[in-house]
């Protein structure tokens, strides 16, 4: 499939800026499931001030706002061509070691709530249904709907107020396989919901690694596995690692954020 | 100065007959008159207060910056005693930058199974951020302060490789500059290593670490926490020798992809930082986000190769005190030889049967928790009380994979000058050893620490240890 | 050179330009005290007045006794601006840029501290009070010394010079603001002892009792001390002198970095209001209103000069 993509973020200050920095991870990699094409990140009112691979491998890039800019957008865009794997990503890696995979960061550290489904989990007699069916259960338990969780709530808050967006899902995933001794990460990156142009917002999801299969996508939030509709974008351990945009800013005043996206065919 | 030593003393031995490499110094003292040793060690103390040579304690109201207290007989080593000191201080060193690049890297040292996967699982001194990536010229530890003790004439044990931000140089600096100008005419009559290099060699030996993109004359600068730190003396004056600029977090900036520093005319950019603060504060953008004392950002410009932060974020795992036990083994890894220095015996408590042995030992043993510095967190066994002990033992059996155990060290002594003789005390020896792609250099001695108080094992200066000059002679 | 070096070098020199200052106010105080039991109180006030912490003092006293002031102005840490305080200021500052300094700087002033904090460590008694005033005075020309003897004549040296300056200047004119009534030609008390005293006083508050003589001004007037302490430039606390000091240095600065900037122009535009002037313009423009307005402009310069070199963020 071929997906065309424009992906804009727009922060407006209320204060003119003086100095601030936004780490950007928009730049998506070839992998089994995906060809990149023609891929571009544009910056107005802003300068990028390096580019690199982070550890995860994710293509990041280092900005620094214009100062006395009110304003600053950034634009990712250009043409992915999509393969269904039925979800498997495979034997893929990177630097990173798969056993720090199972490490817990601070967003993903499991409470009572995640180790229970996490038990379940590892008395699956196959990991694989084990996972797809917490997966299920984890949609059941975790209502999708955005006012209850925001960027710095845990998994397992998340799984205690019942409710929460994708990046909850995908962390108490995360964070439940790992108890349960399965490496996971996850995936920050874009789906095109059948049937619209403009996307909501960018999407998130998991992946657990399997030493038959390697890596395989879980959607929680769509109970679905990621299929050819699906970009990977930046993948970390958690959302800190591989949010799209993370920043940090010297002075006071508000800021607003408006995102848009288009994902067409 | 006959008799029978129980310990080591590194001027009269075991048996109480001066040893070569003190015999000169033996024959001087014997000539000096005891009163105007005493004034010159009063000249000393005014003389680091008037220089402000200090370093701050936290949470002491009244005194809040205190002298380490110098002594003034040196602590002296043969050059041939030195020379194989120096060879196996550079194995080690060697093989501690290729464990980091491996640990960093393709981990080899853990697929085969030397180093136990779960000593660096989960440990807070291993940064995943900083794997993948080489930094530049595949330096690790720029320096390294490798403690070392003694327990016999032949017999040097490493104590801990200090790989994150050793700190003591200036005090090995200033403790020569002040003994020769107390004592010129002993450095006449008896030919001492000079020591004063140092700073030169740093600077050269950071400027070889530079990015690449930097040009034949890289600017360096040390970046200090503040004037409050417990150390600020020596970031300045480290500064100040090198002819680097002192610079604090707020200082700096991140300007067209580099990191540069805020000038009376404007941003100049930075290629080396001799960074004096801890991994976690370095970066808020990447590390702790509420640090005030780094630089957003640097992080970035470090992984995009643009600057060269000396010592790399991550160099602490390999002086993690869990990690310790296995340089033999790391060393005989890297170097394929056999390590020439030898580590302390230790114990492992998280290991079947180690920990049945310590809690046995207890009162013989010395037990350091494996995250920790400075001296704080462990338990000097023979100097506990019982309810000390019980209370540790338990904190052991709660938790045996955060501690090890090593025999209480019977230390070397070297005498120093109380007011009117001469009396043995305990001490350890720090060298400081350079790294870069030129290759290791290590200033000859180093700096030596003294337990002052009599029969007292710490020689931590915030715990009541005193530094001496340190010698190695010409041959 | 780091825009906070440049600052440290520049505070770290007004506050020892700030000591030497307190102790003058203190002893000029002492002395009229001394000779003139009726009025000491008003005399202390307006040196709390003239150090410009009456605020902060009003709030702990509420009297103006000499134990009091010159407690709170030599000893109390909660006065950012007594002696103790400020040493130790000027210390930090010190310890900041240490690496710009040479080793008799750094000393001097480390030795001051060390001397002035022990000097200071319990309250003066009247008796010792002259010693210590004089140790305080003392202190800061051996570090001025030092600065003079050691030090390359370089921007570092500049940002020493201009601190010392602007705080000298901005001190030499709260002085004339706080006695400006004692000052103007047209007074009623003309000729009476009381000018006589207070003259004095503000002679000796900026060390120019005795060169005013020297000078051949043997009759003191009201219009001669005003012209010796706005305008005359062979007067080292004079406005007038003060401000061609910062206007060279900044010079140095502007040619050194081959950049001039608004605090260049805004100095000399400070230093043209008082050249080729006589003190009967100034009277005539007001003298209350001429030193307000010089006392704006000294800090406004002041705080031109630290964002130009960037000495904060």
């Amino acid at each position: 499939m071929h997906l065309t993509i424009t992906h804009t973020t727009r922060y407006s200050y209320e204060t003119p800026v003086h100095y601030a920095l936004q780490k950007i991870r928009l730049i998506p990699r070839d992998t089994p499931q995906q060809r990149i094409n023609d891929w571009k990140v544009q910056i107005t009112g802003g300068n990028r001030e390096v580019i690199y691979h982070d550890q995860h491998g994710n293509v990041t890039e280092l900005m620094q706002i214009d100062p006395g800019a009110s304003e600053v957008s950034i634009t990712a865009s250009g043409r992915v061509e999509t393969r269904d794997t039925a979800g498997i990503l495979g034997k893929v890696y990177g630097s990173i070691p798969l056993w720090l995979y199972l490490q817990h960061s601070k967003l993903t550290k499991p409470g009572d709530g995640i180790r229970e489904i996490a038990a379940t989990l590892e008395a699956a007699q196959d990991k694989l249904t084990g996972l797809h069916d917490m997966s299920a259960r984890i949609a059941e338990a975790v209502k999708y709907g955005s006012g209850q969780t925001y960027a710095g709530t845990t998994a397992e808050e998340a799984l205690k107020g019942g409710k929460g967006v994708c990046q909850d899902h995908a962390q108490i995933f995360i964070s439940a396989a790992r108890a349960a001794g399965i490496p996971a990460r996850y995936v920050s990156g874009y789906l095109m919901m059948k049937d619209r142009v403009e996307q909501s917002a960018t999407h998130a999801w998991a992946e657990a690694h399997l030493d038959t299969l390697g890596w395989i996508g879980f959607d929680v939030s769509n109970a679905q596995s990621p299929d050819e509709h699906y970009v990977n974008v930046a993948t970390g351990r958690d959302y800190l690692d591989a949010a799209p945009i993370s920043g940090l800013r010297q002075g006071s005043g508000d800021e607003s954020m408006i995102v848009s996206l288009q994902v067409q065919q | 100065m006959v008799g029978e030593n129980k310990f080591f003393d590194e001027m009269s031995g075991h048996n109480g007959t001066v040893r070569d490499a003190y015999a000169a110094y033996h024959d001087w003292f014997a000539e000096q008159d005891a009163e105007r040793l005493a004034k010159k060690s009063q000249d000393a103390e005014t003389f680091f207060r008037r220089t402000g040579i200090t370093f701050n304690v936290y949470g002491q109201s009244e005194a809040q910056e205190r002298l380490i207290p110098f002594d003034l007989v040196p602590r002296i080593l043969a050059q041939r005693e030195w020379t194989k000191l120096a060879k196996g201080i550079e194995q080690r060193v060697a093989a501690i930058n290729a464990f980091l690049h491996d640990i960093y890297n393709r981990q080899e040292i853990l697929r085969a199974g030397r180093v136990p996967k779960h000593l660096i699982v989960g440990n807070e001194a291993f940064l995943p951020q900083m794997l993948g990536f080489s930094p530049p010229g595949q330096v690790y530890t720029h320096i390294v302060g490798t403690d070392i003790v003694r327990t016999g004439e032949g017999d040097f044990f490493v104590l801990e490789d200090n790989a994150r931000t050793p700190s003591g140089v200036s005090y090995m600096l200033e403790n020569r500059e002040t003994m020769l100008q107390m004592f010129p005419e002993l450095f006449s009559k008896i030919k001492v290593q000079p020591v004063s290099d140092y700073p030169k060699n740093l600077r050269r030996s950071l400027a070889a670490c530079a990015p690449s993109s930097a040009g034949s004359k890289p600017t360096i600068a040390v970046l200090t926490p503040g004037i409050y730190n417990s150390a600020y003396f020596e970031h300045s004056f480290l500064a100040d020798q090198m002819g680097a600029e002192l610079v604090e977090g707020h200082d700096l900036r991140v300007v067209d992809g580099h990191i540069a520093m805020r000038t009376t005319q404007g941003y100049k950019r930075i290629d080396v930082i001799y960074r004096r603060i801890d991994d976690d504060f370095l970066d808020p953008l990447t590390f702790n986000p509420e640090s005030m004392l780094g630089v957003p950002g640097i992080m970035d410009v470090y992984r995009a190769g643009n600057i060269t932060i000396a010592n790399a974020p991550g160099a602490g795992i390999a002086d993690d005190k869990a990690i310790y036990s296995y340089m033999p083994d790391i060393v005989e890894f890297y170097t394929g030889e056999k390590a020439i220095l030898k580590n302390v015996e230790t114990w492992r408590c998280g290991e079947p049967g180690a920990l049945q042995y310590v809690l046995d030992n207890l009162k013989d043993l010395v037990v350091k928790e494996v995250h920790g510095s400075g001296g704080y967190g462990m338990l000097v066994g023979p100097a506990a009380s019982k309810k000390e002990l019980a209370t540790f033992a338990e904190k052991l059996k709660a938790k045996p994979g955060n501690y090890i155990a090593q025999p209480t060290l019977s230390l070397s002594t070297v005498p120093i000058f109380t007011e009117s003789e001469l009396a043995p005390r305990h001490v350890d020896l720090r060298p400081f050893v350079l790294v870069s792609p030129q290759g290791i250099n290590i200033v000859p001695g180093g700096l030596t620490r003294v337990a002052l108080a009599k029969g007292s094992l710490v020689v931590n200066s915030s715990q009541g240890g005193g530094t001496k000059d340190t010698w190695v002679l010409e041959d | 050179m780091l825009g906070k070096t440049a600052g440290g070098l520049y505070w770290m020199f007004r506050y020892l330009e700030r000591t030497e200052n307190i102790a003058r106010l203190i002893e000029a105080g002492f002395r009229i005290a001394l000779t003139r039991s009726t009025d000491a109180e008003s005399e202390w006030k307006s040196v709390v007045t003239t150090s410009g912490v009456s605020a902060g003092y009003a709030a702990k006293y509420d009297n103006y006794t000499a134990t009091n002031v010159v407690d709170y102005l030599l000893r109390d840490t909660s006065n950012p601006s007594s002696v103790t305080s400020v040493t130790g200021a000027a210390r930090d500052n010190a310890r900041l840029v240490r690496t710009a300094l040479t080793t008799e700087v750094w000393e001097a002033v480390n030795e001051t501290w060390m001397t002035l904090t022990e000097l200071l460590a319990n309250p003066v008694r009247e008796t010792e009070l002259p010693s210590v005033l004089n140790t305080i005075r003392q202190q800061s020309a051996l570090v001025r010394g030092a600065l003079h003897g050691t030090m390359l004549r370089n921007d570092i040296y500049d940002f020493s010079r201009i601190g010392t300056f602007i705080e000298r200047a901005d001190n030499t004119a709260r002085i004339i603001d706080v006695k400006y009534y004692t000052l103007l030609p047209n007074t009623s008390f003309v000729g009476s002892s009381l000018d006589n005293v207070q003259w004095e006083t503000v002679l000796r508050s900026v060390s120019a009792h005795r060169s005013f003589r020297w000078l051949g001004e043997s009759e003191m007037t009201a219009s001669g001390i005003a012209d010796f302490l706005i305008l005359d430039r062979r007067l080292p606390r004079s406005l007038s002198f003060c401000i061609s000091q910062i206007v060279s240095n900044l010079d140095y600065l502007a040619e050194d970095y081959g950049e001039r900037h608004a605090c260049n122009d805004m100095a000399e535009k400070i230093q043209s209001r008082l050249k080729n002037r006589d003190i009967e313009s100034i009277f005539d423009e007001g003298l209350h209103e001429f030193i307000t307005a010089f006392i704006r402009d000294i800090n406004s310069l002041g705080q031109q000069i630290e964002s130009d070199f960037r000495f904060g963020g």
